[in-house]
């Protein structure tokens, strides 16, 4: 097995390494765009800023190469928010994939803090990344902006209004929540992405 | 957990658990009991301790899969990149936020609010509570509500308060300052200082109105299950990750 986590000026992917070779993968942390296009499965992790993140990706021409990966895709966090067409985050235009605009969170409530920080549950969830026994399952949350319930989610969570904790279509596969923080839970859902 | 030279020490007594003085078997364990997030504070001063400590940081990145926040001698930016390059997912700074309130903004601008955890040590006085330095040791011109507003302001993403007049005793958190504390912030709040029993926990999400709640010693010394905490928690409508 062979997976490529795509590398640039992002938080996490370190993070994403070491859980991966916790499941007993190797993975490759590169930039290069032949190794990326060869591997079984690509990462698209993330944690940063919507608008920098994509001028970023635009100087290293990894817009089209991301678009036109044909193997199963994850995109994480930012990765997932970034695989949609826009984010109010610096007024971001993103890759597209998935036809849906990234909104920032407004909240009315005290209580209602925002970034989005700590565990929360999944529901409705479909196929590809989620096994059953996950429905209403705790993972965990870091973000400020969130995509909205489309034709595309594969999982729901509730803070302040229903949002996409997942989105689905084709080979494009993404989580706004963190698998590789997200304990058990967050191993069985890699994992169900790596066996695909 | 306290960690000195790459050990786990302080009100360590772990009878159940063989690998007490290893941070990284430890907090594998409370991950596996169920805790949500770990903290691993470095209370070694030199600097051959630091290059221990962010090796460990890196052990514990590559081991255990929740979040965990690291503090102890962070001083400057650098600090503050080596260990989130190390695999810690927060850092929290307490003295040296107090000494220069800039590091606060310098965290939040360059890695994102969500890892600049601001932990503030204060002691009732009055009406107000006096902020604290170098662990308690000495005393700031600094007060809780203020202080705690302005790192909220300079971009903090959350405020760590431990109640000195509340730690150790085991009689309950500081709830009616976190409650306070919790209405004037609207960043999340972590409480600190003072558990002894369950009812304390749930009193400091009722009555304190904190966001979490951190505990060392009633778990070390096993006084408290996790398990059995949460259990009881949802029990009394506390809405806790199972």
């Amino acid at each position: 097995m062979y997976v490529a986590i795509i590398k640039y000026n992002a938080g996490n992917i370190y993070s994403v390494d070491y859980a991966l070779k916790r499941l007993g993968i190797n993975p490759v942390i590169t930039a290069d765009k032949e190794q990326i296009q060869k591997a079984d499965k690509v990462i698209f992790p993330g944690v940063g800023e919507a608008y920098t993140t994509m001028e970023y990706l635009k100087e290293h021409q990894m817009v089209e190469l991301i678009r036109n990966l044909e193997q199963p895709v994850l995109g994480i966090c930012l990765g997932m928010q970034l695989m949609c067409r826009h984010s109010e985050e610096g007024d971001a235009d993103c890759l597209g994939i998935f036809d849906v605009d990234v909104k920032k969170f407004i909240s009315d409530k005290h209580e209602d803090k925002i970034p989005h920080m700590g565990w929360n549950t999944i529901s409705d969830l479909k196929g590809g990344l989620f096994t059953r026994g996950l429905e209403n399952k705790f993972v965990y949350f870091v973000h400020g902006f969130y995509v909205p319930t489309n034709t595309y989610t594969a999982a729901t969570t509730d803070y302040i209004l229903p949002f996409s904790a997942s989105l689905h279509k084709d080979n494009f596969y993404a989580t706004q929540f963190h698998p590789e923080k997200s304990g058990s839970v967050g191993e069985e859902i890699l994992r169900n992405f790596i066996n695909m | 957990m306290d960690v000195k030279d790459g050990k786990t020490v302080k009100g360590v007594n772990f009878v159940n658990f063989r690998d007490a003085g290893d941070p990284v078997m430890l907090g594998a364990a409370y991950s596996r009991a169920g805790a949500d997030e770990l903290t691993y504070l470095d209370i070694t001063a030199s600097h051959e301790g630091r290059k221990t400590f962010t090796e460990l940081v890196r052990k514990v990145a590559a081991n255990i899969n929740i979040p965990f926040t690291v503090g102890g001698g962070i001083n400057e930016l650098q600090d503050v990149e080596r260990l989130l390059g190390a695999g810690a997912d927060k850092v929290s700074i307490n003295s040296a936020a107090l000494r220069n309130p800039m590091l606060i903004s310098e965290i939040a601008s360059n890695f994102g609010s969500q890892v600049c955890v601001v932990a503030i040590d204060a002691r009732q006085e009055g009406s107000d509570w006096r902020c604290y330095l170098n662990g308690g040791r000495v005393p700031s011109d600094k007060y809780l509500f203020d202080w705690a507003r302005e790192a909220q302001d300079r971009g903090a993403g959350e405020i760590l308060f431990t109640s000195m007049s509340h730690d150790g005793v085991k009689e309950g958190y500081a709830n009616e300052a976190l409650a306070q504390l919790s209405d004037e912030l609207n960043i999340p709040v972590i409480a600190s200082g003072g558990a002894g029993k369950m009812e304390h926990f749930k009193d400091v999400f009722l009555k304190g109105k904190a966001d979490a709640a951190l505990a060392a010693s009633v778990f070390h010394f096993g006084e408290i299950n996790i398990e059995e905490l949460k259990l009881y928690l949802q029990h009394e409508g506390i809405n806790v990750r199972l």
